[in-house]
């Protein structure tokens, strides 16, 4: 256990190390001059030299990466050409907001797709079941952006129950968090599905039934503890397609986050913030595919015992 | 082995069809040239009428004809892109699953890499780098979207190799080119068409965030996704400008997923 776990750790540290450089390669093709954008298109060469010294742009290439990942490691991600502040303390403040919505798509996603899923695995092979793929497949196929838009006009517009996007209380977090989480469960859904019908048709379930359990004990307690594990790995490294949607959602409901704050920082070609902000989220998905992980390995007695590695 | 379509399957492959269809019928469908004011409302969007189905947008262009031309856009991007990603994915799990080791290890951690960078975050960061144009949306959007296919096709190289039949042509001394084109590749074609169906929902639905986030296919050319994006300012007055081009999305990427999940339980049966 303790091996797998320094296993991982290292393994995720890797990854970030791959990632780092991948930022650091588009910041170096980015076409735009940092130091005129710092200053100023009507800079003179000499101010424009020195600025080029002091960001250490005048150094051969793998010193400025060396340099920046020694930066980075200490926290300090530079500062926004655009915004003037650091990079860092812009991640940190934007944070929350990010967090609050992620975590809350994530539970609502998981919730609906397991309902889903275990619906549809209930009445296999009937009406119910081919409807609820349907819906799913619908669910998946809707670009989020539109389905926030028609949120937006259907629950803020229409109904006028909601806030037109922004934070203005709990309420504000109703619309976004939806969007985000009706195409994860439909994912979700669909995984679970095959899951527990592969389950289903496994022997220890004929035991179950044998047994004499109803048949819904022997969905959720015996095929459901099968089917959930695959799809605890799977929700954490679909987190990486979560904050694609991240950055869409926050879009439409100008919501305070970190993906709004990467969406201008490509538009700004804020190269510290656009290198910053990719990093982060590389790092945050790092983080949480070792969590889940872990949490797998704890759950699953056979990677805990060492007999699957 | 040939068993007959499901239900799900014709409807994506109908779904498909039309789709392609509209695309290169474009000129005849349309009603309008999707690029000239031909309502008189300009400056305003125009409800839906009789005219205009689906409304005119706020340079008085009617949005059906915008829709319709939409389709080219999105269709050749989409499969463009997904063609680079198979291209991609396939040579990478093909190398990375028949020859293991070294290799396997080295580019399964450069997917790796690529898994836990945000895709559409890259993508506009590339397309913002090569200015938005159709080349570099296609290639930037196959450079970053080929992980799952490369996965896929790594696992079922890894169990093609292990089959008798491998063994044995491996032990009549046949060259591993000679392998992999002849033996791997026949082998596992039917499950790279399942992801070049469900790849292309994924290209399609990228291609349009990343018009909507303005890093698209430059107008004049009409985007679905960048539709969406100039209906926002409308919404309050003009819903109807943002709903439309959505459902286009909706229909293009669930013909592809539906096309995809109905060969995945074609072969599960």
């Amino acid at each position: 256990m303790l091996a797998y776990l320094v296993r991982r750790i290292v393994f995720g540290a890797a990854v970030l190390a791959g990632t780092s450089l991948i930022t650091f390669l588009i910041a170096f093709v980015i076409p735009a001059d940092p130091a005129v954008a710092m200053a100023g298109a009507k800079a003179d060469p000499q101010t424009l030299a020195s600025i080029r010294h002091e960001l250490g742009l005048d150094q051969p290439l793998y010193i400025q990466y060396a340099r920046y990942l020694d930066r980075a490691l200490h926290g300090d991600l530079g500062r926004s050409y655009v915004r003037r502040e650091s990079v860092a303390r812009l991640i940190v403040s934007r944070f929350p907001a990010t967090a609050i919505l992620a975590l809350a798509a994530m539970m609502l996603s998981l919730v609906l797709g397991v309902a889903m899923g275990a619906l549809a695995a209930a009445y296999r092979g009937r009406a119910a079941d081919n409807a609820l793929l349907v819906i799913s497949l619908v669910l998946v196929s809707m670009p989020v952006y539109w389905l926030g838009t028609m949120l937006l006009i259907a629950g803020g517009l229409y109904l006028r129950s909601f806030p037109l996007g922004g934070w203005s209380g709990p309420l504000s977090l109703v619309l976004p968090t939806l969007t985000l989480a009706l195409g994860s469960a439909g994912y979700y859904s669909r995984i679970l599905h095959t899951n527990l019908a592969d389950a289903m048709d496994q022997e220890f379930i004929r035991t179950a039934r044998g047994k004499g359990l109803s048949p819904a004990r022997v969905m959720l307690r015996h095929a459901m503890a099968n089917a959930m594990l695959p799809l605890v790995t799977l929700a954490g490294l679909d987190l990486a397609g979560l904050f694609s949607g991240v950055v869409l959602t926050e879009t439409v409901f100008n919501w305070p986050g970190i993906g709004r704050l990467a969406f201008e920082a490509i538009f700004n070609l804020d190269i510290p913030l656009i290198m910053g902000t990719v990093l982060f989220s590389a790092f945050l998905i790092v983080v949480a595919n070792l969590i889940v992980d872990l949490l797998y390995s704890w759950l699953d007695p056979r990677i805990r015992l060492g007999e699957i590695r | 082995m040939r068993r007959r379509m499901g239900a799900l399957e014709a409807a994506g492959a109908a779904m498909v069809i039309s789709l392609v269809a509209v695309a290169a019928l474009a000129p005849i469908l349309s009603p309008h040239d999707p690029t000239r004011a031909v309502a008189l409302t300009f400056g305003d969007p125009g409800a839906p009428s009789l005219a205009f189905p689906m409304g005119t947008d706020e340079l008085g262009r009617d949005v059906l004809s915008r829709i319709i031309y939409g389709a080219r856009i999105s269709l050749t991007v989409g499969v463009a892109a997904m063609a680079l990603t198979l291209t991609i994915g396939v040579a990478i799990g093909l190398l990375s699953g028949f020859f293991g080791g070294a290799t396997d290890f080295v580019l399964m951690r450069f997917t790796d890499v690529m898994l836990s960078l945000p895709a559409l975050l890259l993508a506009m960061a590339f397309v913002a780098v090569l200015r938005p144009s159709l080349m570099s949306v296609l290639l930037v959007i196959g450079i970053v979207s080929w992980t799952q296919v490369a996965r896929v096709v790594r696992a079922e190289t890894l169990s093609m190799a292990r089959r008798d039949f491998m063994l044995a042509a491996r032990a009549l001394g046949a060259h591993p080119r000679r392998l992999i084109i002849r033996h791997v590749l026949p082998n596992i074609l039917p499950i790279i068409v399942v992801m070049a169906a469900l790849g292309t929902s994924g290209t399609l639905l990228l291609e349009s965030a990343l018009s909507f986030l303005g890093v698209g296919v430059p107008p004049p050319t009409p985007s679905w996704g960048r539709m969406i994006e100039e209906a926002l300012v409308y919404f309050r007055t003009a819903p109807w400008l943002a709903t439309f081009p959505g459902l286009a999305i909706l229909y293009a990427v669930l013909a592809f997923n539906l096309l995809g999940y109905g060969m995945l339980q074609r072969r599960a049966r």
